[in-house]
């Protein structure tokens, strides 16, 4: 083999079009990050002293802040991924308390994070916007992490013995067998959920950036301050703009990033079936041609060489590999999880108990099952809606070439920009709020329904369709015996994160306004907000644990068996 | 020899814990030594512990008892200088194959130019070159499998681990693999002192190994050690290599087919005759053995290696078959032959009902499970049982997978013969049959 060595070569594929492509984005994501990150040590006052503007020509600095949070919330998200879902993954013990813990937070509402650790991170840097920075990328972190975390645990389950048995019998380090074998196997998961992540991110980007707790009101320079500010002032075309500017922003890093991540993180996969469509990005292609990016790579790797070397070079020998029981230790962790356990039950029950009465916990139960029906009523009529169509276009592959990326594009772009135009609507036109706003709920999950649905039609086997043909299925018989249970397990999936998103918006849907005029309707999402905005932690928290409630009794009692049986019966393979 | 054998294995024995909290024996009173420039064949059909031995070896688990010892010294752990080759190749899809090749070079700390230098050569070596920047996706399952070999042989171990290496791949790239590795290893040009290769492939073993090692099942054993004489290159259509494969044959089924006769079963499974576990065949499986059989140029007796090549099924395909037709009394396994009974006879000339009928009597009075299920269902009145009625009972004998299994080889039988129904959706035995 002979290898290109000639450094002139170099110099002349410097200057192909792809280099200067590279270029121009390297130097604007600098730019970006200069702009972005201005003002962060200054002095809260200093927020004060200058006031939003509703000018669009203030846009892009704020787009680029708010940008810049999302991604740093998302790189803490990764970082706590690495670390806490690799803890519950190697070690049976932490396991036991760490995966049912993420499944809660999972299902804790968002803003539920905002209100309890706003007063924290404000005291970390005490007059300084940093540490309401700090409470933003907190609140934005919390709306990320735990499904990147979940997804990360999942793939380290999953590793196929044999690829660990190779990593073991070529003695890879630990360290090594992290970079080399668990993260590369788990990227492919973890880019989806960190996509998904940056939706959720987006949708409550208000909320974190006009903080309002209580007594404690700031106002971040972003998107979310922005909105809120339009929305207090009334200011329809301001809300235009915000909208499109998120549609350019979105559009901007979908294709910058996402694009290029899965790109390259399709070759990661494991399962090499060379019949799949290659993910192709454009973005991708600039950065594998270009010499100057290249260089980069190499210089990368040389590092991560180089750490592989620092950090333990021998491999470790039986005991690590056959870690014993040792039932003793077993115990006394044991005991101080049920310790743990029961001191926070203790706490929350004496909170409860001083602070509300039964009647207000009925109260609270009463509107959790208002809103449960309203995500019942609004999944089975999206289902109606979209399962059909999503069949329809998923077994016409020229159409879903078109559908399929604008179906995963809305659902990663936050509805609830849309919220103040229905609330206008709705106060101008006097509607009903408790029926008119629940639609809201599901403004921007209804999609999951629809881009799986979409996946699961064009993924049933050819022959399944010639076969009802052949033999004259068509109609209701068609739908019922072929269409429907060939989707079923995909419908089933995009249902369950359509109905935890349902959730979670209703604390932003159920109470919206508009101006000075409040629309409410009742539910225990408007019963959320309503707490947050007066500051009232008990029923705060109250809520709060009535939602996460419903939601884990919810997934355990209906997703779930609903889940396997539909994988179990219905999944062609 | 005076110095310490390259590998050896005394008294070993492997058991994993069950729920109940007895254990599972998978191997128990195995002993091996490796000698130099020896290929070891480990053969047997699943589920007889081979590839657990092979792992022990490579330190990727321990044993319950006895001890192995490489060079003189006791494995605890993957080993410096055991190298291993997996079946499903377990190369590392985001890795090139220069990359791939170079990791257990990188592992050891070695200098960069060092891995560069030792990775091209062994990539060269395996006839891999051109693909140094190939992802393992661009790749066919041959080549992938030969990054599986430059990746153990690039750390010049004294022993290379082969797990059933060839049985993912085709035929005739199975072959090639198989020739350029004897050219290779009878060149010396490898380095290597011994090897271990674990398969179900008899011919495979016949092909490559100086030394065969036949495993039986509940719990893994060496069965019989046949050594093997014959000169490299051999040639299959050689009398005397028709002989050896012959002569495996006739080892794996006597020991493997305890004659009717003997009713040995019960005696190793006391109670309901209920603890045998059975592997998953279908009807038509069976029916087409006996209709082979029976027809000519068989006439009722056939030759298994002759059966096998001719139906083109490996042991791991063929042996559950005839196990189960033995089991029946549809046939009788001894010497290496298959030999219909009478029943297997009138079987292979009777129509549909006829067959069914048959099958059915055959089922209920051979197979004690079948039996038991079909007696339990009698005597109800409602003429039902749940499924964990009798998972319950067999899994005093095996663990919880292998009674999941064994049930659901007797399904499968007793629906074809009509002896009773399952509802997989209640989990519920029953005698009614759907109108």
């Amino acid at each position: 083999m002979t290898e290109r060595t000639d450094s002139f070569a170099f110099v002349r594929d410097l200057v192909t079009r792809w280099d200067v492509a590279a270029v121009i984005v390297v130097i604007g994501l600098i730019a970006f990050l200069g702009e972005a990150s201005r003002g962060l040590f200054a002095p809260l006052a200093q927020l004060a002293a200058t006031p939003l503007s509703l000018d669009p020509a203030f846009l892009p600095q704020y787009a680029a802040r708010t940008t810049l949070r999302m991604f740093m919330a998302l790189g803490v998200s990764l970082l706590f991924t690495l670390t806490y879902a690799t803890w519950a993954a190697k070690s049976p013990r932490a396991e036991k308390l760490l995966v049912p813990l993420l499944d809660i937070l999972q299902s804790v509402p968002i803003l539920g994070f905002i209100s309890v650790t706003v007063v924290f991170f404000m005291s970390l840097a005490p007059g300084r916007v940093l540490g309401a920075e700090f409470a933003a990328v907190f609140a934005i972190f919390t709306s990320q992490a735990w499904n990147m975390a979940f997804s990360f645990y999942q793939s380290l389950r999953t590793i196929p013995t044999e690829l660990r048995e190779a990593a073991d019998s070529f003695h890879l380090s630990p360290w090594m067998r992290f970079w080399q074998l668990e993260v590369p196997f788990a990227l492919p998961a973890l880019v989806w959920n960190m996509m998904m992540s940056m939706s959720g991110g987006w949708f409550f980007v208000v909320a974190s950036e006009a903080i309002s707790v209580g007594h404690t009101t700031v106002a971040l320079p972003g998107m979310g301050s922005y909105i809120a500010l339009a929305i207090e002032q009334g200011n329809l075309r301001a809300i235009g703009w915000a909208i499109s500017t998120m549609f350019i922003v979105i559009l901007i890093y979908d294709q910058l990033l996402f694009r290029p991540l899965i790109a390259w993180v399709d070759r990661f996969r494991v399962e090499q079936d060379p019949s799949g469509r290659v993910p192709q990005s454009w973005a991708f292609t600039m950065l594998r041609r270009s010499r100057l990016i290249a260089a980069m790579t190499v210089l990368f790797r040389s590092a991560v060489r180089a750490t592989n070397r620092l950090v333990t070079r021998r491999a470790p020998t039986a005991r690590k590999i056959i870690a014993r029981p040792n039932s003793r230790l077993d115990r006394v962790w044991f005991i101080a999880v049920v310790a743990l356990v029961a001191l926070g039950l203790w706490h929350i029950g004496a909170m409860l108990v001083a602070e509300s009465s039964w009647q207000e916990t009925g109260q609270v139960v009463v509107l959790a099952l208002l809103t449960m029906l309203r995500v019942v009523v609004l999944i089975a009529l999206a289902s109606l809606v979209w399962v059909p169509i999503g069949i329809w276009v998923g077994l016409r592959p020229q159409v879903t070439q078109y559908v399929q990326p604008v179906a995963q594009f809305l659902a990663a772009f936050p509805a609830n920009l849309l919220f103040p135009v229905a609330v206008y609507g709705i106060v101008t036109w006097k509607l009903n709020a408790d029926l008119w706003l629940s639609p809201l709920m599901i403004l921007g999950t209804q999609w999951y329904i629809l881009f799986n649905v979409i996946a699961g039609a064009s993924s049933m086997p050819a022959e399944l369709r010639y076969v009802s043909q052949n033999f004259g299925v068509r109609g209701w018989l068609w739908w019922r015996k072929v269409a429907l249970p060939s989707v079923l397990p995909f419908y089933v999936t995009g249902a369950i994160t359509a109905s935890g998103g349902s959730w979670n918006a209703a604390i932003v849907a159920e109470l919206a306004s508009w101006r000075d005029t409040q629309v409410q309707a009742r539910g225990l999402g408007a019963y959320i907000a309503e707490a947050t905005a007066a500051g009232d932690y008990h029923r705060i928290i109250l809520g709060i644990a009535t939602m996460s409630l419903f939601v884990v009794a919810i997934n355990r009692l209906f997703w779930r068996p609903l889940y396997y049986y539909a994988e179990r019966k219905f999944r062609l393979t | 020899m005076n110095n310490p054998a390259l590998l050896s294995i005394e008294n070993v024995r492997k058991g994993f814990p069950k729920a109940d909290g007895s254990e599972l024996l998978v191997l128990d009173g195995v002993n091996l030594q490796l000698a130099d420039g020896q290929i070891v064949g480990l053969l047997g059909r699943s589920g007889s512990g081979k590839s657990t031995l092979l792992r022990l070896i490579a330190g990727l688990s321990t044993p319950s008892a006895g001890s192995i010892t490489y060079l003189g010294k006791p494995v605890d752990g993957p080993a410096e200088g055991i190298a291993m080759v997996f079946q499903s190749f377990a190369i590392f899809p985001w890795l090139t194959v220069l990359e791939n090749v170079a990791l257990g070079l990188e592992a050891q700390g070695l200098p960069k130019a060092e891995i560069r230098k030792l990775s091209l050569a062994a990539i060269d070596m395996i006839g891999l070159d051109g693909f140094e920047s190939a992802y393992p996706r661009e790749l066919s399952g041959g080549m992938r499998q030969r990054v599986g070999f430059a990746r153990a042989l690039v750390v010049h171990p004294n022993i290379l681990l082969m797990d059933e290496p060839f049985s993912a791949l085709d035929v005739l790239t199975a072959e090639t693999l198989r020739t350029d590795f004897l050219d290779l290893w009878s060149e010396g040009r490898m380095q290597i002192k011994g090897v271990i290769l674990v398969t179900h492939n008899i011919e495979e073993a016949a092909l490559m190994c100086d030394r065969i090692l036949v495993f039986g099942s509940n719990p893994g054993r060496i069965l019989s050690d046949i050594e093997v004489t014959l000169p490299q290159p051999r040639n299959r259509l050689d009398p005397a290599f028709r002989e050896l494969v012959e002569r495996i044959y006739v080892e794996m089924t006597a020991k493997r087919f305890p004659a009717i006769a003997e009713s040995g079963r019960e005696e190793r499974f006391p109670g309901l005759g209920i603890g045998s576990v059975f592997p998953e065949v279908s009807s038509n499986l069976m029916a087409g053995l006996i209709e082979t059989v029976a027809a000519a140029p068989y006439l009722g007796k056939a030759d298994l290696p002759e059966i096998a090549s001719d139906l083109t099924m490996e042991i791991d395909e063929l042996f559950p078959v005839a196990e189960m037709l033995q089991m029946m009394r549809f046939a009788e396994v001894e010497g290496g032959d298959i030999k219909l009974t009478e029943a297997g006879m009138v079987f292979a000339s009777a129509a549909v009902d006829e067959r069914k009928a048959l099958f059915s009597r055959q089922l209920l009075g051979h197979v004690p499970l079948a039996g038991h299920i079909r007696r339990v269902l009698d005597e109800r009145a409602s003429h039902r049982a749940p499924k964990r009625r009798f998972t319950d009972e067999m899994e005093d004998f095996m663990d919880e997978e292998a009674a999941e299994h064994t049930l659901r080889a007797i399904i499968g039988l007793a629906r074809y013969a009509e002896a009773f129904a399952y509802d997989d959706e209640k989990e519920v035995f029953s005698l009614e049959n759907p109108t």
